[in-house]
């Protein structure tokens, strides 16, 4: 420090100097948890995947080997039928707000109960989805576990769809409409396929969300030992397979568990990565 | 000829209309009925048991006797110890990511932090089950506590780890947006970095920090799957920070399969719209302070 500076300013320059080290190394403490969590993941999921780790079926509890073929599938249906039962009613929503009602009373309260929607623990939606589904068919299935899933993905392909849409400038939609062509066709053909880039950001956004909950799950899909094609019947997913074999006693099952969960991450953070550059892509548009 | 097409055109145009406020109508039914199904399902136990519901601690499947007051303690002290935990961190995250380090650090480490708010929360929950119990059971036994290694204490930190990316962006977020003509007129009048942190950033993005605060409790409250492998799942009063607990999510995903009667299962659902009303109350407060931010 200078020596010419009167006191007070040496004592500023230290304190900015203090405060402004604590934040630093507060701010850099939390990645120990944070990396331990990803390395440990990838040290224990690495040397349990194997070929047949993908391609066979679960052993009978306590015997060692087996696979976990039937949630990787189960996992891709649960989602799938999620997604087919939650975008068409989440774009059509999302065009709603941004192209019909953009400052009305009902566009607010939906916005809201979107809000609210989003906010609410996925157990709870389990329930709902165990109430609405399974307890009308009397039985788990797969079905119950997409519903509770669509249920989860709405409101964020809602808001996204929303938000996206009311960036396409309305010169587009001045143009589409003077050439004669009517409002709805100037949505779908127009204005939705200039937004297209930005609405599926948000819905792998979405289903990157949904792909690991498990919650929802417990009571509607439920899982299963065996591989099933039918959305009726109860339905294995990689979630609740990491679920039930890291609470079970088997050295063996837990060793799987690491396994399935570095597959679930893979397949997120894939998910992820892809949304984000999409929406690096449009950022890059503009 | 002509005018046939148009007519149609026209009906077309109103049905697709009316088919877009369907489906937004449809996002505030599912809301409601959320709600209506919840009070239903519950009905039995409401009935039951009345308000003594929710100050009972008695929680016996056995007697059919149902209080949730335990829950409600192991939410809310789960919750609320992890917020504490997370927010100093988060915060300073916060400023390093949006104030001090630059750009080719903060670019791709908000990039990572991002990712990790990802992760699926059954993932934590493994990793929490595996590495953190056992550390904190070593710990326990150094102090002289029960060595249980599981409990309401390691829910809270595993909850900490799991909130602290999303509260960190939320701030980051908000921080970025303030004005640089702000921060250089401090600099200007000859203000530390420090000052200018502490007298301009931090006061102008109050309230946004405030709602992402908020925003990660609502998530921490609702959280299952992490809790319930690490909380002990123990269904009586908890009296000490490493006392074995239930949240009230662990509480339903742990017995909702295994509820055989109708008053057992509709005292888990109530759990359920108690977890419900408490989440909605606390995004709405979010929501509130976000709107009041913008006013601004």
């Amino acid at each position: 420090m200078n020596a010419s500076y009167p006191a007070r300013e040496n004592w500023r320059r230290w304190k900015n100097q203090i405060v402004l080290t604590i934040i630093t190394v507060l701010a850099l403490l939390p990645a120990v948890p944070l990396f331990l969590i990803l390395f440990q993941l990838f040290k224990e999921g690495l040397s349990s995947l194997s070929l047949d780790f993908f391609l066979h079926l679960p052993a009978p509890p306590g015997e060692s080997g087996g696979g976990i073929a039937n949630a990787i599938v189960g996992t891709i249906i649960l989602v799938g039928l999620a997604t087919l039962i939650g975008v068409p009613i989440s774009v059509m929503a999302g065009i709603y707000l941004s192209e019909y009602g953009r400052a009305g009373r009902l566009s607010e309260v939906i916005r809201v109960c979107a809000d609210v929607l989003q906010g609410v623990p996925s157990i709870v939606i389990g329930i709902v989805a165990y109430a609405w589904v399974v307890k009308p068919l009397g039985h788990f299935s797969a079905l119950s576990g997409s519903v509770a899933l669509a249920l989860m993905m709405i409101p964020v392909v809602v808001r996204t769809t929303e938000e996206v849409l009311r960036l396409v400038p309305d010169i587009l939609r001045e143009a589409s409409l003077a050439l004669g062509v009517p409002y709805w066709r100037t949505v779908l053909k127009v204005v939705l396929p200039t937004g297209m880039v930005g609405v599926s950001t948000g819905i792998l956004i979405a289903v990157a969300r949904i792909a690991g909950e498990t919650a929802p799950l417990l009571f509607t899909a439920f899982g299963n030992q065996f591989m099933t094609w039918n959305p009726l019947e109860p339905m294995n997913a990689l979630p609740l397979v990491i679920f039930n074999y890291a609470m079970s006693p088997y050295e063996d099952w837990w060793r799987q568990a690491w396994g399935a969960s570095l597959v679930l991450v893979l397949m997120v953070l894939g998910l992820n990565v892809v949304s984000r550059v999409l929406a690096r892509k449009i950022a890059g548009e503009k | 000829m002509h005018e046939e097409r148009l007519k149609n055109q026209a009906r077309y145009d109103a049905l697709f209309k009316h088919l877009a406020r369907g489906m937004g109508l449809l996002v505030v039914l599912l809301v409601a009925g959320i709600f209506v199904t919840l009070v239903e399902e519950s009905w039995p136990a409401i009935k039951a048991f009345g308000l003594r519901f929710l100050w009972s601690t008695t929680w016996d499947p056995i007697a059919l006797e149902f209080g949730a007051l335990p829950f409600l303690v192991g939410t809310l002290v789960t919750s609320l110890l992890a917020l504490v935990m997370a927010t100093p961190f988060a915060l300073a995250g916060a400023i390093f990511l949006g104030e001090l380090a630059p750009p080719k650090i903060a670019n791709p480490v908000s990039f990572i932090i991002e990712l990790l708010a990802g992760i699926p929360s059954v993932i934590y929950g493994l990793w929490a089950l595996f590495y953190l119990v056992p550390t904190v059971r070593y710990f326990q036994m150094k102090i002289g506590a029960p060595p249980y290694g599981l409990g309401l204490f390691t829910a809270s930190l595993v909850l900490a780890v799991m909130i602290l990316p999303y509260a960190m962006s939320v701030a980051r977020d908000v921080i970025r947006l303030v004005p640089s003509d702000l921060k250089e007129a401090a600099y200007g009048l000859g203000a530390t970095r420090w000052e200018t942190i502490r007298h301009v950033v931090l006061p102008y993005a109050r309230s946004g920090i405030l709602a992402g605060i908020v925003l990660a409790l609502g998530r921490a409250l609702g959280e299952t799957m992490a809790v319930t492998m690490v909380i002990g799942n123990r269904s009586a009063m908890p009296h000490s920070l490493w006392d074995l607990a239930n949240t009230m999510a662990s509480v339903i995903a742990n017995e909702f399969t295994e509820a055989t009667e109708d008053v057992h299962l509709a005292a888990l659902v109530e759990i359920g719209l108690l977890l419900f009303v408490i989440t909605v109350v606390v995004n709405l407060i979010a929501r509130l302070v976000i709107i009041k931010t913008k006013v601004q």
